[in-house]
């Protein structure tokens, strides 16, 4: 009992770690720009989709990591001057069309180019296997890899925001849009900058659960509704928020899963705690997003006013 | 006997001190101005009042009751309406609509679903006669959007009178209007005087000294004196610290 | 928020004219499907009926309360499996599939509206298309009924103890008359105390506050009125297609209904029932055209925010602004 809980509990890390990576873009780009982004799922897909391509094409992992970082960059800033550039002046209405269109075309345009089959990618050979972590419990050493690259992202990202003159401006715009214009910055750059950045980073992420996921069309569409939960209760524009937000969603979704109809059967039959269990916890996050935001409408680090 | 009655509102914006243990009372037809310099905090301190913005410590009471935690909503109930300084209607409404939804507010149900309300005589009438107290029935069958600055403002006005208030809070009234406009809003004022109380924010020396029963003066978030208007106008401390600037000037 | 609709009393006959004309031609639909002796353009027909339904009820709350609703699938899934789930325990009879659909709805939406409403702008449209997919998930679990692949309907809804409605013709007109009556409520409810207060808060929920109408519960009561009325979609859009998977309830189809308010134009109901005709036709248009149908429907999305932010009926009033100068 003890081994599956720390099993899950590290497998809940995992998703955390996913979806800290691809929530910290869209919380930054809802808190600074005020642009809500329906195709952010579809960047993490893309992610996938670039590595598997790059990683054929060279044979190797990792060469298929280094040719996606800019790869990615380039989708984000083609995006951004494209479709999400002409929006900020624009309703959240006109937002949710836009980008809602934006994720028709490349769900489609995938299909096109990679075929509706899905592809995979090998695991690095240095990190293949498992190894153990107390007593006879094993772990894959992919795994923990994912563990520490999101956190060491996390770490990267909290000195960017938290030391330099451009992670200032990040937090300020998160509070205070009209503040940043008044600095004198290049609002357009920035609002680049930070699309740009959130694209890689969701990219990245898609990238590294490649060898452990099969890459196919539907990926980006259920991350992107847990990423939203995660942005919202970790607070719109918090980078903070978003960590222990997608922490958070991650192990209630990943225990629940797992510990749900355990716990039901105290309560219930086996056979009903097993199905009502199965049912519940799918919700449970959301169950999860109702009671945050019943207490904390703004979320746990977001600002007061919306 | 006091109507509206403030006790040591504190109001803080960081380290801004916008409300300083301001306590101040209204009695029942009373017009109670409050002046001050830009940046006094004269707005703050309206909101404070009307329930749109939460003070940090002091409490505000209605007729002996406590509203200090009474939303927006619950105090217009209770009889006390503002107007804003920046005009805040329904633009796509017409005149007539935008007083006639103040009325509907204030009486009877907003839960009618079927009902079309274009032909509801009882809320176009009470709404024809704020607009005529406001001087505008005019213009009633008008956009809102298509008033002038000077209509927008005596709207502002019915539409507040509409919701029959025992306490009006105006928050100038006059802002950027002159002349006529003005002239005649201030006799529109003193025709309603004696009606409901009402605390009054103006720049307008002229109004306000035509009007007041009693002024405070608010500087920095602070009273720094109160009284009829002919203490106000030979009070030292306010010759220096406000009229003194506006007659040099 | 971009709005054209306006709700001056003198704007409204035409907007209702527009909508008879939407009517009559649909009834007549059944003809020209017997003229052409295509058997499928009634089934097509009660789709799009089903869908009218839906649209104009997110635009009650989107067009007239300004209330982006991204999670209102869930109320046309609540709606189908009301057929599919009272039908298994032998409870046929249409009506009362719409009104435990609609009852469900209403509890669906009281709470998540509640929780929802505390919210503004961003938030708001996360949330709700949050708690659409939690619906969405609940119901890919329900194995009883298939779980992710849904399940055939074993029979139609029952009309008044008939069998009626599994004429395809008579379903259509069903239809049709529950399009009428919900637009004729709709209708109704713009012009009432409750609709001026709601527009109202769309323009403007500090002045209201400061007239003492506290906007949220009135925002929520259209919320759950909306849900209500899109759960009469969902009970045809089962009996239409004799099956029912989450599928109805999938996030895409959220913003499919909201694309149809946006494409007709917002905040006059007509333009929603003229945008789930139009979108829906151009979906079949497109997909006969190419597979990828899909990619050209976002293409089309984008444009059309980008360069006719106010749909159909904004294109049409520019173009007669032109033509009138023209004129002159």
């Amino acid at each position: 009992m003890t081994n599956l809980f720390i099993l899950q509990l590290l497998n809940g890390a995992q998703l955390g770690v996913l979806l800290f990576l691809i929530a910290a873009g869209l919380t930054l780009v809802f808190g600074i720009m005020d642009v809500i982004n329906l195709a952010h799922g579809v960047l993490y897909m893309i992610g996938a989709y670039l590595i598997a391509t790059f990683a054929a094409l060279t044979g190797s992992f990792w060469a298929g990591l280094l040719l996606m970082l800019p790869a990615a960059l380039v989708v984000g800033l083609v995006i951004e001057r494209l479709v999400i550039r002409p929006l900020y002046a624009r309703s959240h209405l006109d937002q949710v069309l836009a980008t809602f269109g934006l994720v028709m075309i490349v769900n489609e345009g995938v299909k096109i180019l990679w075929g509706v089959s899905p592809l995979s990618v090998p695991m690095p050979e240095m990190l293949n296997g498992s190894i153990p972590l107390i007593g006879p419990l094993q772990y894959p050493v992919y795994r923990l890899a994912i563990i520490a690259a999101g956190l060491a992202v996390a770490l990267g990202l909290y000195v960017v925001v938290n030391h330099t003159r451009i992670g200032m401006l990040l937090r300020a715009g998160a509070t205070n849009r009209d503040m940043v214009s008044a600095l004198g910055v290049n609002i357009q750059r920035l609002f680049s900058l930070v699309f740009a950045l959130g694209a890689v980073l969701a990219c990245f992420a898609g990238a590294i659960v490649a060898p452990i996921l099969s890459v196919d069309t539907g990926m980006g569409e259920s991350v992107l509704i847990l990423t939203f939960v995660v942005v919202v209760i970790g607070g719109i524009g918090s980078i903070r928020g978003a960590f222990l937000g997608a922490l958070l969603v991650a192990i209630v979704d990943t225990l629940g899963k797992t510990f749900g109809p355990i716990v039901l059967r105290f309560i219930m039959e086996p056979a009903a705690a097993g199905q009502t269990g199965r049912m519940l916890a799918p919700m449970l996050v959301y169950i999860l997003m109702a009671v945050i935001l019943s207490l904390r409408p703004q979320g746990l680090f977001g600002q007061k006013t919306t | 006997m006091t109507l509206l009655s403030v006790r040591n509102l504190c109001k803080n914006y960081g380290a801004l001190e916008v409300t300083k243990d301001v306590s101040l009372d209204v009695a029942p037809g009373e017009l109670h101005a409050i002046i001050g310099p830009n940046g006094a905090g004269k707005t703050t301190l309206i909101g404070q009042l009307s329930g749109q913005t939460a003070p940090d410590s002091g409490s505000v009471w209605l007729e002996g009751r406590d509203i200090t935690r009474a939303s927006m909503a619950q105090r217009v109930h209770l009889g006390l309406a503002r107007s804003f300084q920046i005009t805040s209607i329904l633009p796509r409404f017409t005149v007539l609509e935008n007083v006639a939804l103040a009325v509907q507010a204030r009486s009877g149900s907003s839960f009618r679903f079927f009902a079309p309300v274009v032909g509801e005589r009882a809320l176009n009438d009470a709404a024809m006669d704020a607009l005529a107290e406001a001087g505008l029935e005019e213009r009633a069958r008008v956009r809102a959007s298509a008033l002038s600055h000077g209509e927008h403002r005596r709207l502002e006005l019915a539409i507040a009178l509409a919701t029959e208030p025992r306490v009006l809070l105006l928050d100038e009234p006059l802002a950027g209007t002159g002349g006529e406009e003005a002239e005649a809003f201030i006799q529109r004022l003193r025709s309603l005087k004696g009606r409901f109380a009402t605390v009054l924010i103006e720049h307008d020396m002229e109004a306000v000294f035509a009007l007041a029963d009693r002024i405070s003066v608010l500087v920095y978030g602070q009273i720094i004196a109160s009284g009829t208007p002919d203490m106000i106008r030979n009070d030292p401390k306010v010759r220096t610290a406000y009229l003194g600037d506006e007659e040099a000037a | 928020m971009s709005m054209t609709a306006t709700d001056t009393p003198r704007r409204m006959p035409a907007r209702i004219w527009l909508a008879l004309a939407i009517f009559a031609a649909f009834a007549a639909l059944p003809l020209f499907a017997l003229a052409t002796g295509d058997p499928f353009l009634l089934l097509i027909g009660t789709r799009i009926l089903a869908y009218a339904i839906a649209a104009m009820a997110l635009d009650l709350i989107l067009g007239y309360g300004a209330m982006v609703s991204f999670g209102h699938a869930a109320y046309l899934g609540f709606g189908a499996y009301a057929v599919a789930i009272l039908n298994s325990y032998g409870v046929t009879d249409l009506v009362l599939h719409i009104l435990v659909a609609a009852a469900v709805s209403a509890i669906f939406a009281l709470i998540t509206g509640a929780i929802s409403l505390r919210t503004r702008g961003v938030y708001f449209i996360m949330i709700t298309l949050a708690f659409g997919q939690m619906a969405y998930f609940f119901f890919v679990s329900l194995s009883a009924y298939g779980g992710d692949d849904g399940t055939p309907l074993q029979s139609r809804s029952t009309l008044f103890g008939t069998d009626a409605l599994e004429n395809d013709l008579v379903m259509f007109y069903v239809a049709l008359a529950l399009l009428v009556a919900l637009f004729a409520v709709a209708t109704r409810i713009v012009g009432s105390r409750f609709g001026r207060v709601l527009i109202g808060t769309r323009e403007n929920p500090v002045r209201m506050e400061a007239i003492g109408l506290a906007p949220f519960r009135y925002q929520l009561t259209a919320f759950v009125i909306s849900g209500c009325m899109t759960s009469v979609a969902g009970v045809m859009l089962a009996n239409q297609a004799e099956f029912v998977s989450p599928s109805f309830m999938n996030w895409h189809r959220s913003g499919e209904l909201i694309v149809m308010v946006v494409l007709g134009g917002v905040g006059n109901l007509t333009g929603a029932i003229g945008g789930a005709v139009v979108a829906l036709l151009l979906e079949d248009w497109l997909a006969v055209l190419t597979q990828h149908w899909k990619l050209l429907f976002g293409v089309f999305l984008i444009l059309m925010v980008l360069y006719s932010p106010h749909g159909i009926t904004g294109a049409l009033e520019r173009l007669t602004l032109r033509l009138k100068r023209g004129r002159k």
